[in-house]
């Protein structure tokens, strides 16, 4: 029960500190926004090719503009030395990962919530045809995104170079999951449901998220604590 | 009781040993005043004992039990270089949130209460980055105190605070001392700090220089410690110490 | 002790190799349907299983450093993890001038290759982050950590691109396949015989590159104290 209160205690403050000066995500959104203008120069935005590729370029967007949010997830914590006092307190390291976890996979929804309804417009889609899987499957995908995102922050936190190095680390672990995210979102988008030739993508996912979620909680003592 | 406890501690960084060889035992209720010069691994030891960083051998035990039991944390209070508290949270935000992660039973009354203790009630809707210098080092000092901690971990407590805030903090250290708790503060300013010791513990370039009761010596003149225990000056270095051919 | 196994693994490595560059350029004929490319597959999968081996023992070490703390795990998976980034290297470049006599190009975006190439980054990003760290111990528990992260991560990225397309070749060697006949039974020898070489060679290397690692921490060290005395 503590436990749980500490982590939102840690999500809690992560979040109310982002959505007070919405640094991270401005930037992040109307990077995404570019993003997707942009598209419409590389597709011919009316064609039927542009519904084949809806969720590799959704995921894209997602994937570019989701750095930004993760880059300021451990950045928060170095002025006044806040990470210290956070380590000093009486939480377990598991906690503090999955509270500031949890701060960043809510943050990329909000991108996400904003993203999808706009590229529905921008490219007149119908997007919403099946729309709780499409949730779900958001979900599980953005959760990986948070929670490779919240450990390489933590490993990369006192590099200089920070900003660079946590996508150049991220992005080639994270591609089993995006490629997942992609493939399963395109054919959301197209309104069929997942079938039995596309459910080993599902499973790819929530693996991805079981296997990455457990292993960070485990280390992640270990990498703060030096 | 033994409140505080090293044995054989070594900290290294790569091959440079920060530590080495460090041993001491004080009693709860003590106040050690930790001096040595710059580099001679006082943040080092105060990280240790704060759970922040590993021995690399050699172990420590405070209130008798590892620094990194989440149990022997939550009586551990910090100060440390930076105030510890986040510039875009409210004073009252951040005293809730360390009452949250400190687990302590009414976290509202606490916040409170520390916001009065500390004068700041008045402007506990206030932005921590709205704040002015002695009222950020007040809400670190509110901060640090919020779970009631019987072991205070201070790193250079009175360096960068202004008159208020250490005539607060001194405040506090005594009432916490009269209550049996014990406190471990590394220091330059020899005299604020000798006034509240009990014990003053010496390191050298990572060795133990020096431990034992402050004495009054001590306190009528404050560099005696180093004189009689810190590193020879460069005047009173043997002459075959400078072997280095020009 | 290392400069044994340097010496000793070095040399018969170079024999091996002369032994079975003779059997594979003189005795053993042309492939049916290949012809004589088929040749460079002997430098293609032994230096990727080498590479795995590579990167299992640096997972290894990496999980031992952090355990123990102990220096030699950290010489060992830095040194294993950039033989391993070398041999893989030669994976890759052999397999794009097969590709280049047998497809036509350098390079397709196949399942294997593309997992192949990820792996390739997810090491090299094990490499910089190395390089942005100075604190020798900070840098040494946290490549161990990405060490463990990245065991796992080619695992998954192997796994997801065989899901997803492959036009690569399907497993050759027996011991996949199960059955005997896809494989002439001189050309699967041939294989096991230049893993084995490459494998002592493999051990040479990193043995070398522990060596290096080794005088390159006395070399920080030393600047250390100098910093310390000025």
């Amino acid at each position: 029960m503590n436990y749980l209160r500490q982590v939102a205690a840690i999500a809690g403050k992560d979040l109310r500190s982002e959505l007070r000066t919405k640094e991270a995500l401005n930037a992040s959104l109307s990077f995404a926004v570019v993003i997707l203008l942009l598209f419409s120069f590389v597709v011919d935005p009316d064609s039927e090719m542009l519904e084949q590729m809806s969720g590799g370029l959704l995921w894209m967007v997602f994937a570019f503009s989701g750095t930004l949010i993760l880059n300021r997830g451990f950045a928060r914590e170095i002025p006044n030395d806040c990470l210290d006092a956070l380590i000093a307190s009486p939480i377990p390291g598991s906690a503090l990962f999955l509270g500031k976890a949890i701060a960043n996979f809510a943050l990329i929804a909000i991108i996400e919530a904003i993203c999808f309804p706009v590229f529905g417009i921008l490219y007149n889609l119908n997007w919403t045809q099946q729309l709780p899987v499409l949730l779900g499957v958001s979900a599980l995908a953005t959760w990986s995104m948070a929670t490779l995102g919240t450990m390489f922050g933590a490993l990369t936190v006192n590099m200089q170079l920070r900003e660079l190095m946590l996508p150049m680390l991220i992005y080639p672990m994270l591609i089993p999951a995006l490629m997942a995210a992609m493939q399963l979102t395109t054919l959301l988008i197209a309104g069929q449901p997942i079938d039995a030739e596309h459910a080993i993508w599902l499973r790819v996912l929530i693996a991805f998220d079981i296997i990455f979620t457990s292993l960070a909680a485990v280390l992640v003592e270990t990498v703060l604590v030096g | 009781m033994t409140a505080l406890e090293a044995h054989g501690l070594w900290k290294y960084y790569g091959d440079f040993a920060a530590l080495q060889q460090v041993s001491f035992e004080f009693a709860a209720g003590s106040c050690i005043a930790l001096l040595g010069r710059n580099g001679a691994g006082k943040t080092t030891l105060l990280r240790i004992l704060a759970g922040l960083s590993q021995t690399s051998e050699g172990q420590v035990r405070i209130l008798g039990g590892n620094p990194r039991q989440p149990a022997i944390r939550a009586r551990i209070g910090i100060i440390g270089h930076g105030i510890g508290v986040y510039d875009e949270l409210s004073a009252e935000e951040n005293l809730l949130t360390f009452a949250r992660l400190y687990a302590i039973d009414h976290p509202a009354k606490a916040v409170d209460h520390w916001l009065e203790r500390t004068d700041l009630d008045r402007v506990r809707r206030g932005l921590a980055r709205e704040f002015s210098r002695g009222m950020r080092q007040r809400l670190a000092i509110a901060r640090a105190f919020i779970h009631n901690p019987n072991f205070l971990i201070l790193d250079e407590p009175f360096t960068s605070l202004d008159d208020r805030a250490i005539a607060l903090l001194q405040g506090l250290l005594k009432d916490a001392l009269a209550q049996g708790a014990t406190v471990v503060l590394s220091t330059h300013q020899l005299k604020e700090a000798l006034e509240l010791a009990s014990h003053v513990l010496l390191l050298n370039r990572g060795k133990l220089a020096f431990t034992g009761t402050r004495t009054a010596d001590m306190l009528v003149d404050p560099g005696w410690v180093y004189r009689h225990y810190g590193e020879p000056t460069a005047s009173a270095s043997p002459a075959n110490g400078e072997s280095t051919a020009a | 002790m290392r400069d044994k196994l340097i010496y000793g693994a070095g040399i018969f490595a170079a024999l091996y190799f002369v032994r079975n560059l003779y059997v594979i350029l003189l005795q053993l004929p042309d492939e049916a349907l290949q012809g004589a490319v088929y040749r460079i597959f002997f430098f293609h999968l032994p230096p990727y299983f080498a590479a795995v081996a590579c990167f299992f023992g640096a997972a290894i070490a990496s999980g031992l450093y952090l355990k123990t703390k102990q220096w030699k795990y950290d010489v060992f998976a830095v040194s294993a993890t950039e033989v391993g980034l070398a041999l893989a290297a030669m994976n890759l470049v052999t397999g794009m001038i097969w590709g280049r006599q047998q497809w036509g190009i350098w390079w397709t975006w196949d399942a294997r290759l593309t997992s192949a190439l990820i792996t390739w980054l997810i090491y090299l990003g094990y490499l910089m982050l190395r390089e942005g760290i100075k604190d020798p111990s900070e840098r040494a528990k946290n490549s161990a950590v990405l060490s463990i992260f990245a065991l796992f991560a080619v695992y998954f990225t192997y796994k997801a691109n065989v899901w997803y397309r492959t036009q690569h070749p399907g497993p050759v060697l027996t011991i996949r396949t199960g059955d005997a006949g896809t494989i002439d039974p001189a050309m699967q020898a041939m294989i096991y015989h230049n893993l084995g070489a490459f494998l002592l060679l493999t051990v040479a290397l990193v043995a070398v590159r522990m060596n290096l690692e080794d005088s390159q921490r006395a070399v920080e060290s030393l600047r250390r104290r100098a910093h310390a005395i000025a």
